[in-house]
């Protein structure tokens, strides 16, 4: 661990002894020694005198944890409760509590970074050379992306008016308009927008010529007008010769748009906008989501929780109606688009919010290339990056506002994991990456996500100083693979058109419960078939090997080398049975590094892991009530206290940690 | 017997050809023989063979070895409807045993019984102590004092500690069933409406409790090594919910087609739970007949719910649950017919009807029902029972109101990426055997 070298002089102490990790869930708990590096607070189980095999490590990024608390001193120690931006929540129990305060104390140092310079991107070093790392920033190229929709065309154009980022500071250089906009339409009508962010092109629908555009809300209050803003919009209706009005959408709710008009913001007045057609979609602002997650967090948080306050808790913490309110604002924008053909421009109130996650989400449903790996980059590099979500204010990347704090982009991933559900073979991701992706919004390893807006990454010479995220995703992008996804089924259905009734939204408890294992399936269906694919790739190169090997000696190989026959087809089942399969959604198994499923799998085979992992679920559930510390190990399903036997009472063995390769990674 | 034998199932001709009479699949015989391969403790018993001792047992039950007939008979009538404990379930790995009875009729005045408790402490090892899970609150079991029922007290069974973990009795589970239905056919928009109706059927609640109550059986028997016997009032609803989960939990050979089959012979309707009064509507229908109750249906939601955390631990998929619960409903098939063994013998259901056995167990029906992930695993399997980790029986529960085509495509590719791999595996094979004989026969041929 060479990162200790590194160790900045205010870590008082590199390492504690005796530290217990208690279970979130149930009353089970592990013993170890915890480290503090540089970059990584590391907790390593001591081993257990049955198992050869070292004990499970925790490693937790400093720039996941989101608050640190020290509870009050009990008889066993001084506990120590650490929440993690990735949901992950750990409670340890340190014997001495001056050791527990020098952790305490050099924890919130480090957890609270003042400048960029702090991060752990500028300091993460993969080994490998600046060609490799100029290479992995070259992989995305929004350019190439507006050439793919069909941009520039006969109707529109990049423009030059934001080069230096004179006309708004928080988009990108590089903009798309229409060509009838001409610079002094554009610079009027940014004048008249919040922030400056005029209207732009973001999606291009190519087979109705129908456009996909954002911005911020007009500088209305209550009568205001201006002129170019109004040509601007004029242009993009022009731009569209299949309708003859252009849709606006104010995703915001229409009481927080009025509101927003005695500031001297506000929205369009259809009277003075020739040919648009307005509507309000009402999905919350910042704060609301904020405040949602952190009930739902609280809720599914609880021990012992009863299905009763599960679903009353889901209810008023109100994120899963948000998540659908997003989801319908995108469908909303789908059908407009390719449906009646018609334009839409998409605002909120600063369109960096709200705006990208509509647009970013009505992208997806529109374009089968956004449900690609590389092209799902794409589109968060387009909606999300350039034009400016403030990934630092709103992942708290820096010690700032916490008001700014908002799991906007986390929405965003939400919806995508809903409609994954919905359609299985839609997407050639799948939870993994969702997972890893968010992980990575948060661990400040890579240099994508710092910071605000691109004016802001390029004054931090990110591309010089840092490695991108979606080069290093690239070269995984074996694990992240969706076993059922099928472009034939894309191409039937570029389109998705997904339900919103909302049976279908469901808790996703792999990103909320992602470290809280025994609440996981113990057998996972995607886990199992990535391991089949891969087994049959082996078995395929073993195949021509043989072959090849037996016509060397002058023999016909027994069986033909043609690819096995595929299986009857589905039509013909369901034909000949009164009772089609009825699966229920495919449950996509525990996240896990991909890596440690290959690690866990060689294992399994080695010895017979299912049972033992399974034993661990037992302990979900304890429903012993107001147990105290000293009669902490009582059994699962309840009542069983004052048990005859101490068996129940015995240590788990040793489970290998989920969250062990996640962490190996960020080092 | 008039109503009956207008039913479809009298009149119900196979258009398939029957391999095997599903009526002698599962006779309480045959499961003792497999009980007498791993231990001699037991006896199969003829005391009710008339069903006189009690109506709902069938004729052949397995009782302890060093209890007589007469013991037996003195017993039933110290329990609710003659429900005398009765072997369950046995553990091989530990020998340790799963009994069920109807509750004891202790009154108000704290009847007992010498034989009674003769009979269950035969079940116990010498110096061991076993568990009583009743299936009832404290309170509820105190009440049915008056009406002549009651619990075993410590007092007169000190070898035994009792655990009461509360499931919600057969009217109220159909109150909930009503609930649920009603807010799956809701197709109104509204998110919270949606969430606050799930949470007002409590439905989940109860699959909550008949899971965690199995989990708690199974978990004294495996992990605390002790017998357990496990009642509720009559013995017929919640105790068997208790008794056939457990065995999912403990026992590999239940999650096999055949094996449940079995289960559902053994534990539901041989252990006469009364399928006629709680079935007769649909599950759909909002009537109430006054002993409906989905009980068989939330157990086949458990089944469900521990199916999806152990995707390939089970022989079988969820279609084969579905059909059980079609079947339980309404059916060409005379296997859920009536109440109880007693019935059945007096209707000549397995004479006049055909099994749904005898469907079931063709080749290509259990094609149909098998699991393509499965892979034995004879370990015992821990489900969890946090809120978090149940869902909403969908196949079941939204089939009507949803298209899930998309899931089913994605079924088969699944069904597909599975055959293509043991195929491959296959032809690897052959030819490795192929190029062993050359080698074989032709040393020369040996590759390093």
């Amino acid at each position: 661990m060479d990162l200790l070298i590194r160790l900045p002089s205010y870590i008082q102490k590199s390492f504690v002894e005796q530290v217990r990790l208690l279970d979130r869930f149930s009353n089970k708990s592990t013993n170890g020694t915890l480290y503090l590096t540089a970059t990584h607070l590391i907790f390593v189980e001591s081993s257990t005198n049955n198992s050869t095999s070292a004990g499970q490590e925790i490693w937790i990024l400093h720039h996941h944890i989101a608050s640190v608390e020290k509870l009050s001193l009990t008889t066993t120690g001084c506990p120590l409760v650490i929440q993690c931006r990735n949901f992950r929540v750990v409670h340890f129990v340190v014997q001495r509590e001056r050791d527990c305060h020098d952790i305490y104390s050099s924890l919130l140092r480090l957890l609270r970074p003042v400048s960029y310079e702090e991060l752990y991107a500028f300091s993460y070093n993969p080994k490998q050379n600046d060609q490799q790392r100029e290479e992995g920033w070259q992989l995305i190229d929004l350019g190439a992306e507006f050439e793919r929709m069909g941009v520039p065309c006969d109707q529109w154009q990049l423009t030059d008016v934001n080069r230096d980022y004179k006309v708004c500071e928080t988009y990108p250089r590089d903009l798309y308009v229409p060509i009838t906009a001409s610079k002094p339409i554009i610079v009027g009508s940014s004048k008249f927008r919040s922030k400056g962010r005029f209207p732009v092109l973001t999606y291009f629908y190519q087979e109705k010529k129908a456009a996909v555009c954002r911005c911020s809300q007009p500088l209305s209050g209550f009568s205001a007008r201006c002129l170019e803003d109004e040509s601007m919009l004029q242009a993009i209706s022009k731009a569209n010769h299949n309708s003859r009005f252009v849709y606006v959408m104010d995703t915001r709710p229409k009481l927080n748009a009025l509101a927003n008009r005695a500031a001297g913001k506000g929205y369009e007045n259809e009277d003075n906008y020739s040919n648009i057609r307005f509507q309000f979609v009402g999905i919350e602002n910042i704060h609301v989501m904020r405040t949602s997650l952190q009930k739902l967090l609280e809720v599914i948080g609880t021990r012992s929780l009863s299905v009763s306050d599960y679903l009353v808790g889901l209810e008023s913490s109100g994120w899963l109606r948000h998540i659908k309110a997003v989801v319908d604002a995108a469908i909303f924008l789908t059908k407009a688009v390719t449906v009646e053909g018609a334009s839409v421009l998409v605002h909120c109130s600063d369109g960096w919010d709200r705006t990208a996650q509509v647009c970013s989400l009505g992208s997806l449903l529109m374009d089968p290339y956004y449900r690609t790996i590389k092209g799902f980059m794409v589109l968060i590099e387009k909606d999300w990056i350039s034009f400016g979500h403030k990934f630092a204010d709103r992942c708290d990347q820096l010690d700032g506002d916490p008001k700014e704090v908002s799991p906007i982009f986390t929405q965003f991933l939400e919806c995508v994991w809903q409609l994954t559900e919905q359609f299985p073979q839609a997407f050639e991701f799948s939870e993994w990456f969702l997972l890893q992706i968010h992980e990575h919004i948060h661990s400040c390893q890579y240099g994508n996500f710092l910071g605000n807006n691109q004016r802001q990454r390029e004054e931090l010479q990110l591309r010089e100083r840092t490695h991108s995220l979606w080069a290093f995703l690239m070269s995984e992008r074996q694990n992240y693979l969706n076993p059922f996804y099928s472009p034939a089924y894309s191409e039937a259905h570029p389109v998705l058109v997904p339900s919103t009734l909302p049976y279908n939204f469901k808790f996703w408890r792999n990103m909320y419960h992602q470290f809280d294992r025994s609440m996981h399936p113990r057998q996972s269906i995607l886990k199992t078939i990535l391991t089949l694919r891969e087994n049959s790739r082996k078995a395929e190169s073993t195949l021509q090997a043989l072959e090849s090997r037996l016509q060397q000696l002058g023999v016909t190989p027994i069986t033909t080398s043609d690819p096995p026959a595929a299986p009857p087809t589905r039509d013909q089942r369901s034909n000949s049975s009164a009772f089609p399969p009825r699966p229920n959604s495919l449950i996509l198994g525990a996240p896990i590094n991909p890596k440690e499923v290959q690690r866990q799998q060689e294992e399994d085979d080695e010895q017979e892991e299912v049972g033992e992992e399974a034993t661990e679920s037992t302990d979900t559930e304890r429903t012993v009530e107001g147990s105290s510390g000293t009669e902490s190990r009582k059994q699962s399903y309840g009542e069983l206290e004052g048990t005859y036997n101490s068996e129940l009472a015995k240590e788990e063995p040793a489970v290998v940690s989920l969250e062990f390769g996640v962490a190996r990674m960020t080092c | 017997a008039e109503e009956f034998s207008l039913m479809y199932p009298f009149f119900y001709r196979p258009m398939f050809e029957v391999i095997e009479d599903g009526w002698n699949s599962f006779l309480p015989k045959d499961a003792f023989k497999d009980l007498e391969s791993m231990t001699d403790e037991w006896r199969l018993s003829e005391v009710n063979k008339d069903f006189s001792v009690c109506p709902s047992y069938p004729p052949l039950v397995a009782v302890p070895k060093d209890v007589d007939d007469d013991t037996l008979r003195k017993a039933a009538t110290f329990r609710h409807s003659g429900r005398f404990p009765v072997l369950s379930y046995y553990h091989k790995k530990n020998g340790m045993v799963m009994m069920r009875a109807g509750q004891p009729l202790t009154g108000t005045n704290g009847r007992r019984c010498k034989e009674d408790e003769k009979l269950i402490n035969a079940t116990l090892r010498p110096g061991k102590r076993g568990y009583i899970i009743d299936t009832r609150t404290i309170n509820v079991a105190q009440q049915a004092k008056a009406r002549g029922g009651g619990f075993e007290s410590e007092a007169n069974y000190p070898q035994w500690r009792r655990i009461h973990k509360a499931i919600e009795r057969s009217n109220v589970l159909q109150e909930s069933l009503i609930k649920l239905v009603e807010a799956c056919n809701d197709q109104s928009h509204s998110m919270d409406r949606w969430l606050s109706k799930l949470e007002a059927s409590s439905w989940q609640t109860h699959v909550k409790e008949i899971l965690t109550t199995a989990c708690l059986a199974a978990q004294c028997i495996d992990r605390e090594g002790a017998s357990v016997l496990v009642h509720g009032t009559e013995g017929t609803d919640s105790t068997l919910q208790v008794t056939s989960l457990a065995q999912i939990i403990l026992d590999p050979a239940c999650r096999t087609i055949r094996g449940f089959q079995g289960l559902v012979e053994r534990e539901w309707l041989q252990a006469g739970h009364p399928f006629r009064q709680r079935c007769a509507q649909s599950a759909y229908s909002n009537s109430k007949p006054r002993q409906e109750a989905p009980v068989f249906l939330l157990f086949l939601d458990c089944v469900w719910q521990i199916l999806r955390q152990f995707p390939c631990s089970f022989e079988f998929s969820e279609s084969f649950l579905v059909l059980l619960f079609e079947h339980a409903y309404a059916s060409q098939f005379g296997t859920f017919l009536g109440n109880r063994t007693a019935e059945r013998a007096k209707l000549s259901l397995p004479e006049k009807t055909v099994s749904l056995w005898s469907w079931v167990n063709r080749p290509q029906e259990l094609e149909r029902l098998s699991n393509p992930l499965f892979e034995a695993n004879s370990l015992v399997i821990w489900p969890s029972v946090a809120p978090q980790s149940l869902l909403l029986w969908e196949g079941v529960f939204l089939r009507w109101n949803r298209s899930s085509r998309c899931l089913d495509e994605a079924y088969e590719e699944m069904v597909h990426i599975i055959e293509y791999n043991k195929e491959l595996q296959n032809k690897v094979n052959s030819l490795r055997r192929q190029l062993a004989q050359l080698e074989t026969e032709d040393p020369l041929l040996q590759t390093p």
